[in-house]
């Protein structure tokens, strides 16, 4: 099953490659990846998804905690949570094109945040799902260039992830 | 206030935090440093001839004290030859201190002389690494580096030293810190008093129990507690490998070692029982053998200070984390609280059906007249040495026949490569222990092919008169090696034979030791008691023993616990 888990870690030079080569060392999946520090430059906030049985997903979760930077970390699958990607993603865009991938783009409620005669470049956030179905709806055809961001994710409510 | 360069500064902190001994080799990136280490005379460094060496040296003071090891190398190939050293003391949860230099942090990542990236090379090795990037630093890295290593689940921590942080002429306040604290690093002092309560229930309820203690036990320093728990409820105890001497092996309620090589009865006695107590130990391949056909009608207490260990392999009925002594002691107090009591009878029949499992094959093995049993010489060593020496051992048929037949009484005693299983850990192993321990005896049982993988500290011996003894069970073969060959190869050999051995009575006596053979089983205690009773000489004794014996029990692949071979030719 598809996991989301966030973890607060000392933004420490070397801390992020303990974290991917515990990944590739133990034989688990990383899915996406971000990381960026938060609010308090002593702390970095990475998201991670992933997927495996139950069993893998507890030592993920407990071989994480392990690692002498981590500080916290929530599986955020575990309650309600927002999930979000961002999609930038250039496609072809000449002729009758034009309008009709500008209407998709406006459908998915994303933006077009650059323009040329032959090419849009758009921009789309929400679940990943939704860049999946976006990426779907244009076609292969029309598709330049796709960058993702990885997933982010918070929960919902007043549960925080926090010293 | 103190002002001290980087070296200076290292130096200072190892004596503070009381530091005798040090194992290393100087390279270009630490001459500072062994230049301040010159310049004073408390910590004093052991110079091994191979820096793989030193990192044994420095386990094998940890296992047999409990206190961290220290080893300070050079960058480049000084920090690398130490990666096999650390990672056989993280396998097997070891605390030790590794200083690496570096080239100066100018030079970091220009591909310079002896650089080579420690902390990426060491990341999956160690329990945690740690990089100076300014000097003023160094009292408190220093600090976090023994306090990670020793506290919570133990294991190596490296420092990278990139030269310029030691730089002579660039001093900085020197404060010695006592202590350390770290956000993210707490780790647990006490058991789920909920969970104990459970065990114990549990634990007061079972018909057919068995205590499943590992090497937790021992560096937890928990074999008094494990003792008296054990003999407070009467129930039978097994060792894993890794746990031996955690509790009296010439105990009656002792079982022996249990898993791949471990005795019928603890294995038989794991099989049938319907309450596991698992304590420091880990549920390792080489004792569960097949995982789904692991012991079917146990419920699993686990006790464990690393919460990864729990259900990691074996799904547990009730987890506790915590450090084994002060779980035992908890559950020791509610026992003996508790108004419920043991099933007796059900005891007294579990208790029977384990002694005819001892009656059964009670560690047999068959004789020769032509050949010295490898057995014999570890029950003659025990003879010899009263059952009291520190063991190190290498790995192979002899690691097996040292734990087999060695009766370890006492924890730290027994010192091996459990986990990783490092041939040529054993001989600087037992130097790092003679060197701590000079009035003990201290003996490394290894092989042919072992011995040869560190020998060169002979060397080392001679420097710093480190009379350890070193007893080979020469079978001309890799043993273990031999054995699968024989057993899953039909015998095709490939490469398990070394040709061209050394006379090595004459290689010992060219470093300036003492070389004995036995070739004869009538000489074998009588040469085992004068090498003993050279107390200030290293002594080399090489016993020509069977080259076709094998290590039994043996269990058999991908079976359950009891599905064992008990010799060549019977099979449970």
């Amino acid at each position: 099953m598809r996991r989301i888990i966030s973890v607060l870690l000392e933004n420490e030079p070397g801390a992020l490659s303990r974290v991917v080569g515990l990944f590739s060392q133990r034989n688990y999946n990383i899915e996406t990846l971000t990381v960026a520090a938060t609010e308090d430059p002593t702390l970095s906030r990475m998201t991670v998804t992933t997927s495996g049985s139950d069993k893998i997903i507890e030592q993920i979760t407990k071989q994480l905690n392990k690692l002498i930077e981590v500080v916290k970390l929530v599986d955020l699958t575990e309650g309600t949570h927002i999930e979000r990607e961002l999609m930038l993603i250039k496609v072809k865009a000449a002729g009758s094109q034009r309008s009709e991938v500008k209407r998709t783009v406006e459908i998915f409620r994303g933006q077009i945040v650059d323009v040329t005669s032959s090419v849009y470049t758009v921009q789309l956030a929400g679940n990943s799902g939704k860049l999946d179905a976006f990426i779907q709806a244009i076609g292969d055809t029309c598709i330049l260039e796709v960058v993702r961001s990885g997933v982010s994710g918070i929960a919902r409510g007043e549960k925080i992830l926090s010293l | 206030m103190e002002l001290l360069s980087g070296a200076d500064m290292i130096a200072r902190f190892l004596q503070d935090e009381g530091i005798e001994y040090i194992y290393g080799y100087p390279g270009g990136s630490v001459l500072h440093i062994y230049d301040a280490l010159f310049r004073q005379d408390k910590v004093k460094h052991i110079l091994v001839r191979h820096e793989q060496a030193a990192a044994h040296m420095a386990d094998g003071y940890a296992r047999a004290t409990g206190k961290a090891g220290t080893v300070l190398v050079t960058s480049g190939p000084g920090a690398t030859n130490t990666i096999t050293g650390i990672a056989t003391a993280f396998t097997d949860s070891i605390p030790m201190v590794v200083l690496c230099g570096q080239v100066p942090s100018t030079l970091v990542g220009e591909d310079a002389f002896q650089e080579t990236d420690m902390m990426g090379v060491s990341r999956p090795v160690v329990k945690h690494n740690l990089t100076v990037r300014h000097p003023s630093e160094i009292p408190e890295i220093l600090k976090k580096a023994y306090y990670l290593a020793q506290t919570g689940r133990p294991g190596p921590v490296v420092v990278d030293i990139p030269k310029d942080m030691t730089t002579p002429n660039e001093r900085y306040e020197y404060v010695y810190p006592k202590s350390v604290k770290l956000r993210s690093y707490n780790p647990v002092l006490r058991g789920h008093a909920g969970q104990i309560k459970k065990a114990v229930d549990m634990l007061l309820a079972a018909k057919r129990p068995i205590l499943y203690a590992g090497g937790g036990v021992i560096l937890g320093k928990a074999s008094d507690k494990l003792t008296e728990l054990a003999r407070l409820l009467d129930y039978p105890v097994t060792n894993t490998l890794m746990g031996l001497g955690g509790y009296p092996a010439t105990d009656r309620q002792h079982l022996g070692m249990l898993g791949m090589h471990g005795s019928y009865e603890a294995n038989m006695a794991m099989h049938h029982a319907d309450l596991i107590v698992s304590i420091g130990a880990r549920f390792d391949d080489r004792v569960t053998n097949a995982i789904e056909k692991f012991c079917p009608g146990a419920r699993i207490v686990h006790i464990d200070i690393d919460p990864a260990s729990i259900s990691k392999t074996v799904e547990v009925d009730v987890p506790i984390v915590g450090p084994v002594d002060s779980v035992l002691s908890e559950m020791l107090v509610l026992i003996k609280e508790s108004k419920l009591s043991i099933d007796k009878d059900a005891l007294a029949a579990w208790w029977k059906s384990i002694e005819e499992w001892k009656q059964f094959h009670g560690g047999r093995y068959e004789s020769c007249d032509e050949h010295i049993k490898p057995q014999k010489v570890i029950e003659a060593l025990y003879k010899v040495t009263k059952g009291d020496a520190f063991v190190t051992s290498d790995v192979g048929q002899h690691q097996m026949f040292a734990a087999q037949y060695y009766k370890f009484d006492k924890p730290n005693r027994w010192i091996n490569s459990g986990g990783l299983g490092t041939m040529g850990f054993g001989f600087p192993a037992a130097m790092g222990v003679k060197l701590n321990f000079p009035d003990h005896d201290v003996v490394c049982v290894t092989g042919e092919g072992s011995i040869q993988m560190n020998i060169q500290e002979l060397s080392t011996c001679k420097q710093y008169d480190l009379p350890v003894k070193v007893l080979i069970l020469n079978n001309g073969t890799l043993g273990m090696v031999k054995q699968w060959q024989d057993m899953n190869y039909e015998s095709r050999h490939a490469q398990s034979y070394m040709k061209s051995l050394p006379d090595f009575t004459k290689l010992v006596e060219a470093y300036g030791h003492v070389g004995l053979e036995v070739d004869k089983l009538e000489d074998l205690e009588s040469t085992l008691e004068k090498a003993f009773s050279m107390k200030d000489k290293l002594v080399f004794i090489n016993v020509h023993v069977d080259p076709h014996e094998h290590v039994y029990p043996m269990q058999v692949a991908r079976g359950s616990m009891n599905d064992m071979w008990l010799s060549k030719t019977e099979r449970t």
